[in-house]
């Protein structure tokens, strides 16, 4: 039953799979400094950011790509990729400018932007390869005192912002795909959230990559200024193709005093054929840091899709009684291989942090957390719970846990907590003998295994997550 | 820091090897040559992340490879028995056997051999031969390697076919000398098929110099064995104690390693147990009470390289003053090791600002049909417990200890040597009370 079961997951095809035709403008393949003047020229960007970019491109020629993550990565040329790629078309004012492809595209994927616009009330940025084509809702949070752009017109409109938060979180030396990040960032969104602001609706912003042979590299800044609230989405599926793409971003949030900020991301990138052949390779910095006391940073993700995924979504605690969360739920499949996890810096006292991370591995996929709680010296009355399960669907995959726990101050609390284990026969047959079938079963144990963690996304992307996980597993368990 | 240890290795190999056990020398030039290209650990790499040796590894030790005898008696000096503990005593001075032997220990039954590598190495050389560094050999370790370019002697066990021995064997490790000191000595233990043996290893201190011992010790469990190894650590705070506890176990046998660190200055436990045979059961446990400036490292793997096999794991650190602790427990379960039942806690315990921990408790698995878990906590004493115990008249200070001691009780409640148990408690309480920084009992300690 299972060999059965498991040929019809592994044999299923990427059901987003599909090009759209849409022109892009593609700068010659390979990094030089030559390539960053480019980009920044083709981006009418001001002098300092050119600097920033040569600077962290210097920096990056010195570096080597780290090895230590449990991932078996092909060499990667990077002087055969292809740093730049836009939509030829200026940017539309309106819904109706936009190019039709576009709109059919989301129409494909079931989250057309006029039902996005006129249903769910989310503000949508959407990122189009690499420059941003359509933002919505600018006018109802202009009015509110809320910047809510893409990352260029950020750089335009509002460089004092930019300049004082950019790098302040992840430094441009930071480490290698991040510095990578920095020299050759195309684009991303920018957020700015007011004093005493709470955020009316849920920001969004759909990616997709779509160009052949293009890396793509956002940079998303979120600064909630004091007494704030903002939730953000980040969700992503990307189409069928061979070659191996790379995918290297970058995402700062900075949370003042008494600000929240929670963060959502839904990753379904191309993960590669059942034989392993292609798919995105996704190398991702993300940190937020807790900068004034009180604040509040909340990091949920659903890692369905690429082939490799290597993040590790963090917080700084550094302001007295702040907290983090991290929620995440990490699916693989086939030759998929994901090292991913959190890492919790608390600096400040009496900070509080909370890890919840569900790891799912079929196929032949390996499945790793990686994650690392330090608690400071000056940090009294600190707190961490973590607690990473993995479920393995399959003999050939695997899951494993390297959580680094390291205790400075006598007043902490931490706790690590994992557990691996398969799906029960007996709950699978408690399902059958009421008449469910085993692929249901799976799909609904599955869901209520990750349902702590889907729980904490908002509405939308709980309903796409639960389909994403359902996709991707469905009977892979005998 | 290594190459004086390079440089004197290429000037005096010969006399190295012709001083040592000749089983060893076989293995000498694969070391060296490993050490040479190696060198010693460093934080650098992540198996070390948390024991930084760099301090104790480049201070100027001396080194006896002339073998130049000791003069001591050991059964003089040491009277640190375990009040009713029956044993077959053994004595290791510095990085030697030491030859003369207790007239209890003509009890062993037939077969068993017990004795240095170099003898045993003389009248049993296939034998040796069989076992010796075949898991060591393997090792990109720079201790390990680093031990078998210099090791010359160490301890041998041999428990023949269907054997048990009704009494453990007791191996205390002593170290005496008037100059800092390093000690590197490599030690077999072989149980055949059925055999069945507890081996208590002591670590002391007879002199209040510096000490850095390095050991290696291998242990082969053969079908259906039972073998039981309890290490207590107590010596001075000026030692090094650098061990590496490689163990092999086959089919159906059973395991219980006991680690207990009361008193080092710094300490290494490197302890790797491979269950290469199916239904082996394994009891890993450990206790590391650390205080001034101790620095404890404990790093575990057990490998689960067959299916049906079960492993528990359990290390309680309590933690004070400016002492720091690691803690490593790497759980592996192999690709097709099916019905795989691991289990392991670490808990912590900071007394004080200073204290630190790091620990990173770690499970590697490649097979679906599999129960693992692990749970590792840093904390304090329970203050509602405290307050328990204050409400009903016991002072602060003992009600700390009385919650200290249940801490560590279920450690020390997996020593089957009742005797051993008994004093072990004994010790701890001291321990805790502050009171035990040397081996009580022991004449020249006091």
């Amino acid at each position: 039953m299972s060999e059965e079961l498991l040929d019809q997951v592994t044999q299923a095809d990427y059901k987003y799979g599909f090009t759209t035709d849409i022109e892009t403008d593609i700068i010659p393949i390979g990094l030089s400094e030559e390539v960053v003047r480019l980009i920044s020229k083709k981006k009418n960007e001001p002098e300092w950011m050119l600097e920033f970019r040569l600077k962290a491109y210097r920096h990056w020629t010195t570096m080597k790509m780290p090895e230590w993550a449990h991932l078996n990565i092909p060499q990667i040329d990077y002087q055969s990729i292809a740093y730049y790629a836009a939509p030829r078309k200026n940017a539309p004012q309106s819904l109706d400018e936009v190019d039709p492809e576009l709109i059919k595209t989301f129409d494909k994927l079931g989250i057309s932007l006029e039902e996005q616009k006129m249903l769910s009330g989310v503000a949508v940025d959407v990122v189009m390869d690499s420059v941003s084509v359509k933002t919505t809702f600018k006018e109802k949070l202009n009015e509110m005192g809320i910047i809510f752009c893409s990352f260029s017109e950020a750089v335009e409109n509002h460089p004092e912002l930019v300049k004082q938060y950019m790098g302040s979180v992840v430094p441009y030396t930071d480490n290698f795909f991040a510095t990578l990040n920095c020299a050759v960032f195309s684009d991303g969104s920018f957020v700015y959230i007011p004093k005493g602001v709470r955020c009316p609706m849920e920001l969004s912003t759909y990616f997709r990559i779509n160009a052949i042979n293009t890396g793509q590299f956002e940079r998303t800044l979120i600064v909630a200024d004091e007494d704030s609230y903002v939730s953000y989405l980040e969700g992503c599926t990307a189409p069928m193709r061979d070659e191996n793409q790379l995918h290297a971003a970058i995402v700062e949030i900075i949370a003042m005093k008494n600000a929240e900020v929670k963060y959502s991301t839904v990753q379904n990138w191309y993960p590669g054929d059942k034989n392993g052949v292609g798919g995105i390779y996704n190398f991702v910095t993300k940190r937020g840091i807790c900068k004034g006391d009180n604040s509040k940073i909340s990091w949920t993700q659903v890692e369905t899709g690429s082939a490799v995924t290597w993040k590790y979504p963090s917080c700084i605690l550094l302001g007295d009684n702040s907290s983090a969360e991290f929620y995440s739920v990490a699916v693989t499949n086939h030759h998929q291989q994901a090292d991913t996890g959190t890492k919790m810096l608390h600096i400040g006292k009496n900070t509080k942090s909370h890890i919840l991370s569900k790891g799912i591995s079929a196929g032949v996929s390996q499945n790793s957390y990686r994650g690392l709680v330090r608690i400071n010296k000056a940090a009294d009355n600190a707190r961490n719970f973590s607690q990473c399960d993995s479920l393995l669907l399959g003999d050939k995959c695997g899951a494993h846990t390297f959580p680094y726990m390291e205790v400075y101050n006598d007043s902490a609390m931490v706790e690590h907590e994992a557990t691996t284990s398969k799906i029960n026969e007996d709950q699978i047959f408690y399902c059958n003998q009421r008449g469910i079938s085993t692929e249901d079963a799976v799909g609904l144990i599955v869901n209520g295994y990750a349902k702590e963690v889907l729980n904490q996304l908002p509405m939308e992307f709980a309903v796409e997550a639960q389909k994403l996980l359902q996709i991707t597993l469905e009977g892979s368990v005998g | 820091m290594e190459q004086q240890y390079i440089d004197l290795y290429k000037e005096q190999q010969a006399n190295v090897k012709m001083h040592s056990a000749s089983p060893l020398n076989d293995l000498r030039d694969g070391s060296f040559a490993l050490f040479e290209r190696i060198g010693f650990p460093t934080i650098k790499l992540e198996n070390y992340k948390y024991s930084d040796l760099k301090e104790p590894l480049s201070a100027d030790y001396g080194l006896n490879i002339n073998r130049i005898p000791i003069p001591v008696n050991p059964y003089e000096v040491f009277k640190c028995d375990v009040p009713g503990i029956k044993s077959f005593l053994y004595f290791v001075v510095n990085d030697g056997f030491y030859p003369v032997s207790d007239p209890r220990n003509n009890a062993l039954p037939e077969g068993v051999i017990v004795g240095s590598l170099k003898e045993v190495g003389k009248s049993h050389p296939d034998l040796i031969a069989r076992y010796l560094g075949k898991l060591s050999a393997k090792k990109e370790d720079g201790l390990v390697a680093f031990n078998g370019a210099f090791a010359q002697d160490g301890f041998f066990m041999y428990v023949p076919k269907n054997v048990v021995l009704d009494r453990p064997v007791q191996l205390v490790n002593i170290m005496r000398s008037d100059v800092d000191f390093m000690a590197n000595s490599h030690n077999l233990v072989i149980l055949e098929e059925g055999a069945k043996a507890q081996l208590l290893v002591c670590d002391h201190t007879v002199d209040d110099v510096k000490f850095l011992c390095n050991r290696v010790t291998e242990v082969f469990v053969g079908e259906n064995a039972t073998y039981e190894h309890y290490k207590l650590e107590n010596t001075n705070t000026k030692t090094t104690n650098l061990s590496t506890l490689l163990m092999q176990q086959l089919a159906s046998s059973t395991v219980l390693a006991n680690v207990i660190t009361l008193h080092n200055g710094i300490t290494r436990n490197t302890i790797e147990i491979a269950l290469d045979g199916q239904h082996c059961e394994t009891t890993l446990c450990g206790m590391v009470i650390g205080d001034k400036n101790q620095k404890v490292d404990n790093f575990t793997s057990i490998l689960h390289n067959q299916p049906n096999c079960n492993s528990k794991e359990l290390f309680k650190y309590v933690l004070d003053d400016m002492s720091v602790g690691g803690f490593t427990g790497k759980l592996f379960v192999a690709k097709d090791a099916q019905k795989t039942a691991a289990f392991q806690t670490n808990r912590n315990i900071l007394l004080s600002k200073m204290a630190r921990m790091n620990t990173k408790p770690q499970l590697e698995i490649y097979a679906d049909d599999v129960k693992c878990s692990h749970g590792a906590t840093v904390g304090q004493l329970d203050e509602i417990a405290k307050f328990y115990l204050q409400s009903r008249g016991i002072s602060e200070k003992e009600a700390r200890l009385l919650l200290m001691f249940a801490f560590t009780n279920d450690v020390i409640e997996n020593i089957r040597i009742e005797a051993l148990q008994d004093r072990i408690k004994l010790l701890v309480e001291k321990r805790l009370r502050g009171e035990l920084s040397k081996c009580e009992g022991c004449v020249i300690c006091q």
